[in-house]
């Protein structure tokens, strides 16, 4: 058993957990965050992309203890004071999910590209980004157009904050 | 339509929670006590069980209890059974074979449940499972439908000789044969419908809680259809009576079929509850989804298709052999019966059809239902057969389908249905004008020049949806009626409640449903809630799946809407001291018609509440239900063109162009609709491109069991899609609906084979086109 400690969503916490636990386990079952996702166990679906230290990773391919000490954000903690993100706007506006399964993975890399790539994003940068979060509902034509929405909604301004 | 109403781009109401992580699926459920368990399966796709000891496992840490199929017997726990019974040419029934939870003496595929182990958490829970020792004596295997039925084959059950589930036809065999003899022209084919893993996100997940203070038990599940699962976990499978099981599907990550059906998982963890005494959560991990989910298509088919001298079809002549694994899953029989050979005249005229279909048992995980089942597989011989033929006979595509589309309506098919209402030339005419069809030899051109190969194909599919009515699917041996429950409750304040035996795994019914309450009393959709998926809110209802809440589902809440309607009605002249026939209800009020008296919407509803003041002999109250049993099934239909470009060098295709053209009567939200045509269209293009489910044929593993080995469509393997909807409305249900769920994945495959083999002058090519078959099908073609 280890001890891990970290900041997610702002808040500090810490937990114990046996050596072998994912960050993903840590995240839904210690902590309770049930928004990030499960989908594969090879990390290839991208359900459950979190945060950490400001880039997008899959919290399936990364243990607890290695985010020991590290700034992480799920999908519960990206809309600020009832305000939903930009990206999370964008994915209702343009019905950007179903199940809703895949939804927040899909999110928190949506978030991770914009940062990386600004407002500059074209169609065929978006789908080349998205090849490691698997949907199986909408068949990415409105996930693509939300996440070109939102980008060219946050502008520029969104890689300079990110940077 | 109002700003919410029928027809309204209304975005959806379920997102809020969706977007934010706040969904709530099965896994995410916490209960007090709660243990984790992991299935221990069989290695081996036939072997016989020689011994379970379990012995060092239960000295595991944190293990709790380790159950297998012996216990479950003496619990007198029922067979899996698949619910829709058919019968052979020869007039007998189908040959079942025993499916046990957890199997006892012979395991039959890979993945196949044998116990239970139940710990502390889910880490102790496999690492046991993994001490679990059992000797097996291994059988030979068989996986292909095709070879099972050779003689010497291995033999699955002793009440099914030669694997043969049964041997069933439909049509007329003599004058279909008659109509091949007397061909001008007949077109030959052998088509091969691969197998395909469902894979909703969300693998399957289920938590059994037995309360012993109550006899109670309590299932969450990843269900579709949670009341169908209470009324087979009790009548069948001998869990609990109705009365003391409450079946929950909430949130549901997708389900595509896969999550019709009631699997050993959720049947084990709920009796596991009670014999253990620990709540019992299992949550499947993907490779085990890829190893026990049923598995959809798998057919080997060969087709004569009979042509006059004008290139009028004759007749049609089919032979199908149908994989459905190694147990009959629960409606596994009606998918290439009566979903698939009905569906054999397409949008043409054709006044002889003969098919024959053979199912057979392998050592694979059960086929059954998955998106579209048995209509994507008649659309696609169809549609290979009609393109394929309009080459032979030298005619366009679109010419040889305008010469044998039906143009009448009603249509009285030569196999069974009867199709109410559709305009295929308008879908047709629709879909070409926006793919731009006639300046395709110009791109083609064009794509030459680049070295690349340009191929145009399309696909004109139609499909039958919201099976219905009940007596008649019950006369072709359906074990459950298929109509659809509803309830309206309107509260005190005038917000409204509708329970709906529907279940929204994706679809946004919480949405749609709404809307059809705004649209009627002129209330807002957030002052509607729509309540699903938990048997003890819901009295009873049949689920989701074959394209049929807005058909049947819908309709059932449109009649109890007419009810509370009339009360209302009744309320608000009696209030006003009118007559009820000059009430009319607009946004949000009950007005009397041409004066300016008018009640609001809620004040009615207290009304009916405080009681004070109702019309002499009222019951208090505003609350109706209805349950509807359609008079047919819906025919939505479509044309779908294709353009790809292939890389000679690489076989490699790129989907260029695809254009969805599709007539599902009148659509509620033009936003759900199209998003249900963008998923059905890119799992279509999956199978037509991608996917493929492959057992080695001598071990029996499942060779594609992760997404490491499974393609699955990325958002870089598809295009933007263009679609468009035509409409002629639906005559049997109150609403015009079609259905909208399946059809994308019904039409497409065709369209891109037809494309890909026009691009490459090579007809023989067999799905999924990976770019190694493309590139072999250019070489042997040069």
């Amino acid at each position: 058993m280890a001890t891990v400690s970290m900041t997610v969503n702002g808040r500090s916490v810490s937990g114990q957990c046996e050596d072998r636990t994912l960050l993903v386990q840590f995240i839904r079952e210690n902590l309770g965050l049930t928004g990030t996702h499960v989908g594969c166990d090879t990390s290839q679906c991208g359900a459950c992309v979190v945060h950490v230290d400001g880039k997008a990773v899959k919290s399936c391919t990364m243990l607890a203890a290695q985010a020991d000490g590290s700034e992480v954000m799920t999908i519960e903690g990206l809309a600020s004071g009832g305000e939903l993100h930009p990206v999370q706007a964008a994915f209702r506006e343009h019905h950007g999910l179903q199940c809703g399964f895949c939804t927040p993975g899909m999110i928190m890399s949506a978030v991770d590209m914009i940062k990386r790539h600004g407002g500059q994003l074209d169609e065929k940068t978006v789908r080349a980004e998205l090849e490691g979060n698997i949907c199986r509902c909408t068949g990415y034509h409105n996930i693509v157009k939300a996440v070109l929405d939102a980008a060219s909604k946050m502008g520029d301004g969104a890689r300079i904050a990110a940077e | 339509m109002g700003m919410e109403g029928i027809g309204a781009r209304v975005a959806r109401k379920e997102d809020k929670r969706f977007i934010t992580g706040k969904g709530k699926y099965t896994d995410d459920m916490v209960v007090p006590g709660m243990k984790q368990a992991h299935f221990v399966r069989s290695p081996h796709a036939h072997a016989k069980i020689v011994s379970i000891d379990t012995s060092a496992a239960e000295k595991m840490p944190g293990v709790i209890g380790i159950l297998n199929g012996a216990q479950l017997s003496e619990d007198a726990i029922g067979n899996i059974i698949c619910g829709w019974m058919i019968h052979s040419k020869d007039g007998s029934p189908m040959n079942m074979g025993v499916w046990r939870p957890l199997a006892q003496d012979t395991v039959r595929y890979v993945g196949d449940a044998i116990a239970i182990v139940v710990a502390d958490t889910k880490a102790q829970a496999r690492d046991a499972a993994e001490a679990v020792v059992i000797e097996y004596e291994t059988l030979p295997v068989v996986t292909s439908a095709v070879d099972a039925l050779k003689d010497g084959a291995p033999q699955l059950h002793a009440n099914a000789p030669g694997n043969l589930i049964y041997d069933w036809e439909i049509g007329d065999a003599a004058a279909t044969d008659a109509a091949i003899a007397a061909a001008a022209h007949v077109t030959e084919m052998k088509i091969i419908n691969n197998r395909l893993v469902p894979n909703p996100m969300e693998p399957r997940a289920a938590l059994g809680v037995y309360d012993e203070g109550e006899d109670h038990y309590t299932l969450w599940t990843t269900s579709q259809n949670p009341h169908v699962a209470r009324l087979v976990l009790s009548a069948f499978y001998n869990v609990a009576p109705e009365n003391k099981l409450r079946v929950i599907a909430p949130d549901v990550g997708g389900g595509f079929g896969s999550k019709i059906y009631i699997y050993p998982e959720e049947i084990v963890c709920l009796w596991a509850s009670k014999r253990t005494g620990v709540p019992v959560k299992w949550n499947c991990d993907r490779t085990e989804a890829f190893l026990t989910d049923a598995h959809g298509r798998d057919h080997v088919s060969t087709v004569k298709m009979a042509f006059d001298a004008n290139n009028r079809i004759t007749g049609f002549k089919v032979d199908t052999i149908a994989n459905l694994g190694a147990y009959m899953s629960l409606f596994s029989s009606s998918v290439p019966t009566y979903l698939y050979a009905t569906l054999l005249s397409g949008q043409y005229n054709i006044p002889a059809i003969h098919a024959n279909v053979r199912t057979v048992y392998t050592n694979t995980v059960p086929v059954d239902a998955y998106r579209g089942a048995g209509r994507p597989e008649a659309t696609y011989l169809l549609e290979r057969t009609m393109e394929t033929a309009a080459r032979e006979l030298g005619v366009t595509p679109a010419e040889l389908r305008r010469t044998n589309f039906i143009r009448e309506f009603p249509h009285q098919t030569p196999v069974i249905m009867c199709y109410d209402a559709g305009d295929y030339e308008a879908s047709l005419s629709a879909a070409m004008k926006a793919s731009d069809y006639d300046g395709f030899p110009a791109r083609k051109a064009e794509a030459k020049s680049r070295g690349k190969l340009r191929g145009i194909g399309m696909s004109c599919y139609i499909e039958a949806c919201g099976i219905a009515p009940s007596a008649a699917v019950g006369s072709l041996g359906a074990g459950v009626g298929l109509w659809e429950s509803a309830e309206v409750r309107v509260n005190a304040v005038g917000t409204v409640e509708v329970l709906t035996g529907s279940h929204s795994h994706g679809q946004g019914h919480e949405t749609t449903f709404a809307q059809l309450v705004a649209g009627r009393f002129g209330v807002g959709i957030d002052s509607v809630s729509i309540v699903h998926g938990d048997t003890d809110k819901v009295q009873m209802g049949m689920g989701t799946y074959g394209s049929r809440s807005g058909a049947v589902g819908m309709s059932a809440v449109v009649k109890a809407l007419d009810k509370v309607e009339a009360k209302a009605k009744k309320i608000a002249a009696h209030l006003m001291e009118a007559d009820e026939s000059d009430i009319v209800i607009e946004n949000g009020e009950l007005k009397v018609a041409g004066t300016d008296k008018s009640v609001p919407w809620f004040q009615m509803a207290l009304a009916a509440y405080t009681a004070h003041n109702l019309p002499e002999g009222m019951e208090p109250g505003l609350k109706e239900g209805a349950f509807y049993d359609p008079s047919n099934f819906t025919f939505p239909a479509g044309c779908y063109i294709c353009e790809v470009e292939v890389d000679p060098d690489t076989g490699k295709t790129e989907i260029v162009q695809f254009v969805a053209a599709d007539d599902f009567g009148k659509i509620i939200n033009p936003m759900i609709v199209e998003g249900q045509v963008h998923g059905g269209l890119a799992q279509g293009i999956g199978q037509a491109l991608l996917e493929g489910a492959h057992y080695d044929p001598d071990s029996g593993q499942l060779l594609t069991a992760s997404y490491m080995d499974y393609t699955m469509p990325r958002a870089d393997d598809l295009p933007s899609f263009q679609v468009s909807t035509t409409e002629t409305v639906c005559p049997s249900n109150p609403l015009g609906i079609k259905g909208c769920g399946e059809a994308g994945a019904i039409g497409s495959p065709p369209a891109l084979i037809n494309a890909i083999t026009d691009a490459i002058g090579n007809n023989d090519l067999t799905m999924p086109a990976t770019s190694q078959r493309v590139w072999a099908a250019l070489a042997s073609a040069r």
